[in-house]
């Protein structure tokens, strides 16, 4: 295997990359003029931590055919995506400012058509899990050994399919399948225990023959130690429930869920980088 | 006929045609695999499921997930062949619209038990909303052979196709159209018969009970042509701009809504080209189906030879 597949950052360094995305998330976001910073902002450390740590991928060949695959079922989270698959080599920074532009490969939810880093069209909820268990099926089958991660929402369990599909990767013991819940605890809606809740996710998702773990998700150390411990699961596939703050890592958004689906204005987007320079 | 065949006469369910191809053509070609959602005797993916149990996924109940799964397994270079009825494939329009349709995963979806020709089980089984919603997808193939010689040419060809299709089954036996020379041409409509009162587009089954319609016809002195449309989608408008200016009357059937399906291709196709021909559009007539023999539905919708037969003489004659 060549050594840049795999980029183990080590956690100081995962923290400071993750600052440098946050950076980027809210820039293109203010150029698009509309958006989804919250839950951009709650995925962003466990995107960084999986192509920046964990995963084995070649920016310079998308479709290696022995990468680890990552599939984004939040779709509206993509602008974390796209930050961190620039920073990692797939595209320069500053390309991303295209987002949700006419014509743009960066549209407003993923597509794997325009672009083929992107492993999976999503966007309406409830259907990646699905997909990226297809995708650990033809591993199995191959007898390859790439690991198929995906980050799904916690609105986003409210849809009948991932229930499907859960029971489904339990039945067929998928261990080279690890998802992240993004547990930010908001929807569009309001809260998500207002809106239908969804709790208790520990004890319904072992249920389904999962390998089930909590952790804080922005904590980098929980998020590496929790990965380590689902390539250690032989026999289930894992689910790492991680509790993250809506709209993390600027002040004003944190826990406030105007910020769904609103961008920053200039001014915001400033007092945002500020603060953001200020950690790094 | 040397080749066995007889043309005219009742042959195999396109389902089971297509259950007989899968298993062969799983032997020969190995990213194959197949998914189904606990219906594999009815679809008749359970041979392949015999020949080769390590690509067969058994997917439970669970139509929605099955469809993002074969999404996933296109993704990573297999071919998947999905297999449900027709109508419970299309009732996840949303999950075959974004994961497999915009995303153009590689799946075969294919979906049997088309029509009232289904018989007992009635409406909820029955696909006939099915053409409609999948014509309406970009780069979705839409396609529905008339016999087991056409349903085995066109497995042939969709282990080379590009993008994803859908594939509409009988569950009921046919009437045979094609011989063994026949070749399958994708997009391209399939000329069975001249004639130069009137011509009938058909699809899927329909074709062997028009062609039954349009053999006792010609006895009365009656000449009518007759055209398979097994590419729904890509749709050969040439062949209806061809048609609609060499006869007065274009006739569609199908075991389909009206709305949206073959009569619907051909009836935009006729506006676009502003053809002189008047169109006259058999096929279900836009009401939910019911449970019944498949004959004694195929009698009330007009449907058999015999319905076929009456509705182009009741416009002829006139």
């Amino acid at each position: 295997m060549h050594m840049q597949h795999q980029l183990n950052q080590s956690v100081p360094e995962l923290k400071k990359q993750a600052t440098t995305h946050r950076k980027l998330i809210l820039e293109m976001l203010e150029k698009a003029g509309n958006g989804h910073p919250g839950g951009s902002l709650s995925a962003i450390d466990i995107i960084t931590a999986l192509f920046f740590n964990e995963m084995k991928v070649d920016p310079k060949n998308p479709e290696w055919n022995d990468r680890d695959r990552f599939v984004l079922s939040k779709g509206h989270g993509v602008p974390a995506l796209y930050a961190t698959l620039a920073y990692r080599g797939y595209f320069k920074p500053e390309e991303t400012l295209a987002l949700r532009q006419l014509g743009s490969v960066f549209q407003g939810h993923p597509d794997r058509v325009r672009m083929p880093a992107v492993e999976a069209s999503t966007g309406s909820l409830g259907q990646g899990l699905s997909v990226a268990q297809g995708m650990a099926m033809a591993g199995k089958l191959d007898g390859k050994d790439y690991r198929v991660y995906c980050l799904m929402g916690d609105g986003e369990t409210q849809e009948g399919q991932v229930w499907e599909a859960l029971m489904s990767c339990g039945n067929y013991k998928l261990n080279n399948l690890c998802v992240f819940l993004d547990a930010n605890k908001y929807q569009i809606d309001g809260m998500t225990k207002d809106v239908m809740d969804i709790e208790p996710l520990e004890e319904k998702i072992k249920a389904f023959k999962w390998n089930v773990l909590r952790i804080d998700g922005h904590d980098m150390d929980q998020i590496l130690n929790s990965l380590k411990a689902a390539r250690a699961e032989k026999t289930k596939p894992t689910m790492i429930i991680a509790d993250t703050i809506k709209g993390k890592g600027v002040s004003f958004m944190e826990n406030v869920n105007k910020w769904h689906g609103v961008s920053p204005t200039k001014d915001e987007l400033k007092k945002a980088i500020e603060e953001l320079e200020r950690l790094s | 006929m040397s080749s066995g065949i007889n043309i005219g006469q009742l042959g195999n369910a396109t389902r089971a045609s297509f259950g007989e191809s899968l298993a062969n053509l799983g032997k020969e070609f190995k990213s194959i695999v197949v998914l189904d959602a606990d219906l594999s005797k009815s679809t008749k993916s359970e041979s392949f499921s015999k020949n080769a149990p390590e690509r067969f996924f058994q997917m439970g109940i669970q139509e929605a997930n099955m469809i993002g799964a074969a999404a996933g397994l296109a993704f990573s270079g297999k071919i998947p062949f999905l297999c449900s009825f027709g109508a419970f494939l299309t009732g996840r329009f949303d999950q075959i619209r974004v994961t497999i349709g915009y995303a153009q995963a590689n799946v075969r979806l294919v979906g049997t038990h088309a029509g009232v020709g289904i018989g007992e089980d009635g409406c909820s089984q029955m696909a006939l909303e099915d053409l409609a919603c999948m014509r309406t997808l970009p780069g979705m193939a839409v396609l529905q052979p008339a016999d087991d010689i056409e349903t085995k040419a066109m497995m042939r060809y969709l282990i080379d196709h590009e993008g994803p299709a859908y594939i509409r089954l009988t569950r009921q036996n046919v009437v045979n159209v094609h011989d063994t020379n026949y070749k399958f041409r994708f997009g391209k409509a399939d000329e069975i018969l001249d004639g130069k009162d009137a011509v009938v587009f058909a699809t899927g089954g329909l074709t062997g009970n028009a062609y039954t319609a349009i053999k006792n016809l010609e006895k009365e002195g009656i000449s009518v042509g007759l055209v398979n449309i097994h590419s729904v989608k890509p749709f050969d408008k040439e062949s209806v701009q061809k048609w609609s200016q060499k006869v007065k009357h274009v006739f569609t059937a199908e075991d389909h809504n009206v709305i949206g399906g073959l009569g619907g291709a051909v009836a935009e196709a006729m506006a676009e080209i502003g053809a002189p021909a008047k169109l006259h559009k058999i096929g279900v007539q836009d009401v939910y189906g019911e449970s019944g023999t498949p004959e004694a539905l195929y009698e009330k919708h007009g449907l058999n030879a015999n319905g076929i037969g009456r509705t182009l003489k009741s416009i002829l004659r006139n």
